[in-house]
């Protein structure tokens, strides 16, 4: 076992550190474990935290797991920057709650990934150096209100596209976190879509803001699903783990495929010249989309890479202090207070 | 490197959130968070869990204190009950037809 | 795809209570003065819940801004069924109210108007208008106004949370390190000097009888709640005496402005729109 330990791990778990000096005893183990493993994922069963598990899985999960709840967290920077600026009190309070919910998703997403034996402050630690990667998209401007309702109807839409087959993941506690983050993600959606549908049919001025915000999301947003299948090297493995459960290319086709009508539903134009409906495949073709950009911006070269990094080192640096005297009360003891103070 | 490294002795630790969803209906593991003592432990499962009327209480438990079963469950933890039928109603089959038992 | 289950920790529903979309919807009908006196409730959660919400994704851990989120959500709430009441009086939507008044037409304090700054000023100031709002509501509910009455029943439950939700951080920022202790306490001094402004009978309430409760009531019992646990907290209350300006009319407040043309921008670019 070569996975870091820790005292802290959910579903109530503490992982056994393998002794050195009982090799052969832990090699047993970890034959036996093999065979195991790979009947549970034979019989698309379920692996839990306390079981043995090869390496590469652990990893592969830690990061995708990781991955994903950094996105949440720097996810909720572009749309929060509107909750002060929202043009009716109704859309704030409907903004106020989505950001707060991504915070909740990545609570349950870094919560899963602790399962796996590397504590929180160890992955928030990765994103505060920049060594995490997240979601490109949020590297992305959130210029004018439009784009709050782009980024529900689209970056959210691809995101439960994405979402939904995880929710059958063969790690118990990622699927858990993803059948709680589908059900809470399902307004999500719905509410950007709104935004628009309210923008479309409103004055000449905000249908152009809709539409501008549109032509802008719609490239980015396809490229969430990642790279083309043929650039995309870990999907196979992951796919034999019972991890994802579709091809890149294929979720992306799902999503295209859904956004068409919905796009015609909104009076609203996707910027693809391409974009035909193939009676033969049965989907919408679409153009190609600029690969140089993504790779560009995955490299940290978004518009916005460096200022959403700095405006989480802050939060966090910012907070140290409360951290701390948290703590230190608690190191003090205290009486039970499970009733309101003062109330 | 500021704030934060790895082994921050302000980390706060981790609890196990668990929701009761109704009256008369257990408390069922909802997750899990991050807070500095259970006061704020059970305020935080509060404000992160039950944002859509999911509860009508909430317990919170350190994650350390909780002891868990060895998962490999061929080592004989959970093999006893396995063959004994006769635990089951439905390994009686003779009173088939006869009302109320 | 279905998620139910039968002892499900996830189970979802909407619950009961009053909405602003129903009071608007209402035959209930304010008078002049009892709308005036909604939008000074209103216009306090207002403004504390665009304080607030400004510290989303900014918050010392991750579990705090679903906290501050959730406070500032519920006086969002506030806000919006007090000012969709005040608006009966004149034919005005919440956002009519909220959008396109003046920042001489709000009526807010300036308690709720003072900058965030760090987190131990934030909750100085959650803690003190939290202790003057529990007392407020837990007298309110007994309005003859039964829609200011059914208000104040809402309120008050969510407001008891806001306030424990500050003592409980007064008390780990009081006790917890020096500099949390200093930071504390900094926070209070600061703002201590708007306090009394929240207990000034401004126009119109002392002509509303037992429609409204008059804030100079609530003094002493915020006041000795305040002390309590500040001192628990092994803080000082502040020795600073009341700020000059005390009629809720912005004459004497710097922020309000900023406040108001972040808030309004989008809404006054496109008069008229629906959202």
């Amino acid at each position: 076992m070569t996975a870091h330990h820790t005292s802290q791990q959910s579903d109530g778990a503490q992982l056994r550190l393998a002794d050195d000096s009982d090799a052969a005893a832990a090699e047993e183990a970890a034959e036996v474990g093999q065979a195991r493993f790979e009947e549970l994922i034979a019989a698309d069963s379920r692996v839990e935290p306390r079981d043995w598990m090869p390496d590469p899985y652990r990893k592969t999960l830690v990061r995708q797991v990781s991955q994903h709840a950094h996105s949440e967290i720097i996810g909720m920077q572009p749309e929060g920057n509107w909750i002060t600026r929202a043009p009716s009190l109704k859309r704030k309070a409907i903004l106020m709650a989505k950001v707060q919910d991504e915070a909740g998703h990545g609570l349950y997403l870094y919560s899963a990934a602790e399962t796996l034996g590397t504590s929180r402050d160890e992955m928030l630690d990765q994103l505060y150096t920049g060594r995490a990667k997240y979601s490109s998209i949020f590297n992305y401007p959130a210029r004018t209100w439009a784009d709050v309702g782009a980024i529900g109807w689209l970056v959210d839409g691809a995101a439960i596209t994405n979402q939904v087959p995880l929710c059958r993941a063969s790690y118990g506690p990622y699927g858990r976190a993803m059948v709680r983050v589908c059900k809470e993600e399902s307004f999500h959606q719905r509410q950007g879509w709104e935004i628009l549908y309210s923008l479309s049919h409103g004055t000449d001025a905000q249908h152009r803001m809709a539409q501008e915000a549109v032509d802008r999301f719609y490239g980015p947003a396809l490229q969430m699903f990642g790279p083309p299948d043929s650039d995309s090297p870990n999907s196979n493995q992951s796919m034999a783990w019972n991890i994802k459960r579709f091809s890149n290319d294929e979720l992306r086709q799902r999503f295209v495929d859904m956004i068409v009508p919905q796009a015609d539903a909104l009076g609203l134009t996707l910027p693809d010249p391409h974009l035909t409906w193939n009676e033969e495949r049965g989907h919408y073709d679409f153009g190609d989309l600029d690969w140089d950009e993504f790779f560009s911006v995955l490299k940290g070269n978004g518009p916005l890479s460096r200022q959403r990094l700095e405006h989480y080192r802050n939060a966090r640096d910012d907070g140290a202090w409360v951290r701390e005297a948290a703590t230190a009360y608690a190191r003090r003891g205290q009486q039970d207070q499970s009733a309101l103070l003062g109330a | 490197m500021t704030s934060i490294d790895a082994a921050d002795s302000s980390s706060w630790p981790l609890w196990e959130v668990f929701i009761r969803s109704s009256r008369g209906l257990s408390h069922v593991h909802a997750g899990s968070l991050h807070a500095p003592d259970a006061t704020m432990a059970l305020r935080n499962a509060r404000d992160l869990y039950t944002r859509r009327n999911e509860g009508t209480s909430v317990w919170v438990v350190p994650a350390a204190a909780i002891m868990a079963s060895d998962p490999d469950s061929k080592g004989g933890f959970f093999e006893s009950p396995q063959g004994k039928s006769y635990r089951h109603a439905t390994y009686y089959t003779q009173s088939e037809g006869v009302k109320h038992l | 795809m279905s998620f139910a289950s039968h002892d499900s920790a996830t189970r979802q529903s909407q619950g009961e209570a009053i909405t602003a979309e129903e009071i608007a919807a209402s035959d209930a009908v304010a008078d002049e003065a009892t709308a005036r006196y909604a939008l000074i409730l209103g216009d306090d959660a207002l403004i504390l819940a665009q304080r607030l919400s400004a510290w989303i994704s900014r918050a010392p851990e991750l579990e705090e801004d679903v906290a501050l989120a959730n406070i500032a959500l519920d006086l969002l709430g506030h806000a919006r069924f007090l000012l969709s009441y005040a608006g009966t009086a004149w034919g005005k939507t919440e956002d009519d109210l909220a959008y396109f008044r003046d920042e001489e037409e709000f009526r807010s304090c300036r308690l709720v108007e003072q900058e965030n700054g760090d987190f131990g000023q934030t909750i100085a100031r959650q803690l003190i208008f939290s202790a003057y709002q529990l007392q407020l509501y837990r007298r309110l509910v007994h309005s003859t106004d039964p829609t200011l009455a059914a208000i104040a029943d809402k309120a008050l439950k969510e407001v008891r949370y806001h306030q424990d939700h500050a003592a409980q951080w007064t008390l780990r920022l009081g006790l917890g390190t020096e500099e949390s202790a200093h930071r504390m306490q900094a926070g209070l001094d600061s703002l201590w000097s708007y306090v009394e402004e929240l207990f000034i009978d401004v126009d119109p309430l002392t002509g509303l009888g037992d429609v409204a409760v008059l804030p100079s009531s609530l003094r002493e019992e915020t006041l000795s709640l305040l002390q309590e646990i500040i001192e628990q907290a092994g803080l000082t209350v502040p020795d600073i005496s009341g700020a000059y300006g005390s009629d809720r009319s912005g004459r004497f407040s710097e922020q309000r402005g900023y406040i108001l043309t972040e808030m309004q921008v989008l809404a006054r670019q496109h008069p008229g729109a629906t959202w």
